[in-house]
């Protein structure tokens, strides 16, 4: 699908980013005019698949994390979320609620939370080369507003 | 991250306050754990109205306050919750485990 608009940001995988993150989706996404509540969605699935790269990802080390912003046709926002890292080796068991193989502070709630907050979400992964995710989200067009 | 404790006669009341991420969860756990610890309520009342962000690491710190309540033998409610993270605690299922008020 073609895009209408893109920016990339690439960041170290440290925790400190996750906030970076949502913050940079929002400022993109705020071209589509979005209200309060959909800009929380956006900000509560990037949260997600990012805090998914820096923990999972990279486990023992830095890495690269890769966030790009597409803005499509039929006011359509698309967020991928990208690393090189582990990946992951079972991707229907990692999108199962409850599981996790994260520490203490992970709910295994990630992908449920994304799935519920987006309208399509795509996972690619392969052991050793890294992970994909893809979420796009259309915002709905609000009468009277700056397009 | 900030939180802050209130005595009441039948327990407490913990406020949260800021963003709670991935990146400022292990650190409000262990505070919160603390404060259960040292306060030791019967009822335990988990305030949010505060809280300007929650994602799924959330649900890990307020099911680690459940836990430890269940270990005093005590309960856990949680209060005055925003849109955000209430539909974050609904998409998880979390009203089934702890009271959401």
């Amino acid at each position: 699908m073609k895009a209408i608009d893109q920016t990339t940001i690439v960041f170290s995988s440290r925790s400190a980013n996750e906030g970076f993150a949502r913050a940079c989706a929002a400022c993109f996404a705020a071209q589509l005019d979005p209200t309060l509540d959909e800009v929380a969605d956006i900000k509560t699935a990037v949260s997600e698949a990012v805090t998914n790269a820096i923990v999972h990802a990279y486990p023992d080390r830095l890495g690269r994390v890769t966030l790009r912003l597409r803005l499509l046709e039929g006011n359509q926002l698309e967020m991928q979320v990208k690393d090189a890292g582990v990946g992951i080796p079972d991707i229907e068991q990692a999108r199962t609620p409850l599981f996790t193989t994260g520490s203490e502070e992970r709910s295994g709630m990630g992908f449920t939370i994304m799935e519920s907050f987006m309208d399509a979400l795509k996972v690619r992964s392969e052991p050793g080369k890294g992970t994909t995710v893809t979420m796009r989200k259309r915002i709905a067009r609000r009468a009277g507003g700056a397009r | 991250m900030p939180i802050t404790v209130s005595r009441q006669p039948e327990g407490a009341t913990i406020a949260l306050a800021g963003e709670i991420d991935h990146h400022g969860a292990r650190a409000m756990m262990a505070q919160l754990e603390d404060a259960i610890a040292s306060t030791l309520p019967l009822r335990l009342t988990l305030d949010l109205s505060g809280v300007t962000f929650m994602d799924s690491s959330g649900i890990a710190v307020l099911m680690r306050a459940l836990r430890q309540m269940q270990q005093l033998g005590g309960s856990l409610r949680v209060t005055a919750i925003p849109l955000q993270a209430r539909r974050v605690l609904d998409a998880a299922g979390v009203g089934r485990l702890i009271t959401l008020e």
